[in-house]
């Protein structure tokens, strides 16, 4: 399963470092959302660094809907799917190859979004561990519910439109709890915030997402 | 053509009509039969004595006055809500378990989980009718509500893809497992209150010592038979609906072109011709 998913993570990051779109498309993407933020705050940088937090993450969660559509996009054209199925290769570990190679992109668009929120929102990193912890969970439960989710909507003729509707929603817990969890380590949160606990809900998404994703993915590679 | 349709009452799509026209099996309404006309009647006639009760005879509550009859309401909509998400993900379990396979499932599943939306969205219009007066808010971000809300959202989104057409069977193993991941907001939910600190109350009812007594507790057991009975009433509808969908898709083509040809038939003053044998496409 995990030689499978290391096939199939670095053959899709072979791809995307060929094609560029996540640095040319995806990350400029991402630092737009956060400047159009900047303009509608009207560049007040208390209230901008109070909530700089939510924004990062609303961006991430933004962004990662393109490179979960992009990673769903690439098995779709040519008939990939029908080869990827042919291949042989175990569900769980096409699922887990995918799931990470997203991971591995989230975390580039993370760290250009971290330094984008300390320029032009003015805030201080006080707790790295807190903050390091928040981003790994965040992004593998992002990254699991993207795939999952992305290769529910595959083949649907209308999956740009779908995909956003079934992963926002479903996604809510982590932009809630990483939110929280930021807020708590950079020192803008309510008093009494425990980033730590808050850290515990967007884990436990995680583990959640990727056990149902390992389950359910041979249901979903095998059915048409 | 269709003259033993009857107009009004459930709105069939005009292209269905043949369909359920054809249909020997049903008269009057397509989708009822005896058992869901008891069941629509019950279920009047609980809700009409809820009413009366919950209106006329239960007094008032001493902090919250005459709101307290939302009472006689929203648990039991929500308590819907939950039955109709937690109905779609087992009868979704039932279909992906390979030997409980069954089209019958697949319907049940989407019969409850649009139910279930339509209590979901009563949930949370009558919440927030009693919230305003009560907490001053139409709504507030607090846990209990926030997931109500999700749970909405998630399963719109199951209805989205349900609408999305293409093959029955990849549709159906698709929606089942959305249907199941999403399910687990449900118990989230309805421990909300007990695991955060939450602006809404706790359970009044499903406890040790139920909170509420008398004529109050009884006004309140019958409001969740007479939702329970509505639900039960508008889910058979529904999954009826569903067969004659899939009945339309299996024989809609044949009857289209049956159709087209005795109206030729007709246009050049001939009688029209029996097609017996074309049907099967």
């Amino acid at each position: 399963m995990w030689r499978d998913a290391a096939l199939v993570g670095a053959k899709d990051l072979r791809i995307e470092y060929r094609s560029r779109v996540a640095t040319t498309q995806v990350a400029p993407y991402a630092v737009l959302v956060l400047v159009l933020f900047g303009f509608a705050f009207d560049q007040n940088h208390t209230l901008l660094s109070k909530v700089a937090a939510g924004l990062f993450w609303v961006a991430v969660l933004l962004s990662s809907l393109l490179t979960v559509q992009r990673s769903c996009a690439i098995e779709s054209a040519d008939g990939a799917r029908d080869a990827l199925r042919l291949s042989g290769l175990d569900p769980a570990g096409i699922f887990l190859g995918k799931t990470l190679a997203i991971m591995a992109q989230l975390f580039v668009l993370e760290l250009v979004l971290g330094i984008g929120v300390v320029v032009l929102f003015g805030i201080e990193l006080r707790d790295p561990a807190l903050l390091f912890c928040s981003c790994v969970a965040a992004t593998v439960g992002l990254a699991a519910a993207g795939t999952l989710y992305g290769m529910i909507a595959s083949g649907l003729k209308v999956r740009e439109t779908l995909l956003p509707l079934l992963v926002l929603p479903v996604v809510a817990p982590v932009l809630l709890g990483a939110t929280q969890t930021w807020m708590a380590a950079l020192g803008t949160a309510s008093a009494g915030t425990d980033g730590w606990k808050w850290l515990s809900l967007v884990g436990g998404f995680a583990v959640i997402y990727v056990a149902a994703g390992t389950l359910a993915f041979s249901i979903l590679v095998e059915e048409s | 053509m269709n003259s033993n349709f009857p107009e009004g009452g459930l709105k069939i799509r005009p292209e269905n009509r043949a369909v359920v026209a054809s249909s020997k099996s049903w008269r009057g309404s397509p989708t009822g039969d005896r058992v869901t006309l008891t069941l629509g009647v019950c279920a009047l006639a609980t809700a009409a004595l809820t009413t009366w009760l919950g209106l006329f005879v239960t007094p008032p509550d001493q902090v919250q006055g005459q709101l307290v009859r939302l009472i006689y309401v929203h648990p039991a909509v929500a308590t819907m809500c939950y039955a109709g998400f937690v109905l779609c993900a087992l009868a979704s379990l039932a279909y992906l378990w390979p030997r409980t396979r069954s089209r019958r499932w697949d319907r049940l599943a989407v019969a409850a989980a649009e139910v279930g939306v339509v209590f979901c969205v009563l949930t949370l219009v009558t919440g927030s009718i009693w919230g305003r007066p009560t907490w001053g808010v139409w709504w507030t971000w607090d846990p209990r509500l926030t997931l109500t809300a999700l749970l909405c959202a998630v399963f719109i989104g199951y209805l989205a893809l349900r609408r999305t057409g293409g093959d029955p069977d990849a549709l159906a193993k698709r929606s089942a497992v959305v249907a199941v991941i999403c399910v687990v907001l449900v118990p989230i939910d309805h421990e909300a209150t007990t695991w955060w600190a939450s602006l809404h109350q706790t359970s009044t009812l499903f406890r040790a010592n139920p909170l509420i007594h008398g004529e109050q507790l009884y006004t309140m057991l019958l409001s969740f038979v007479a939702f329970g009975l509505g639900f039960a009433w508008l889910v058979m509808h529904r999954y009826r609906l569903e067969v004659l969908e899939d009945r339309f898709g299996e024989e809609g083509y044949g009857l289209a072109i049956k159709e087209r040809r005795a109206e030729g038939g007709r246009r050049v003053g001939t009688q029209p011709v029996s097609h017996q044998g074309e049907i099967a496409t």
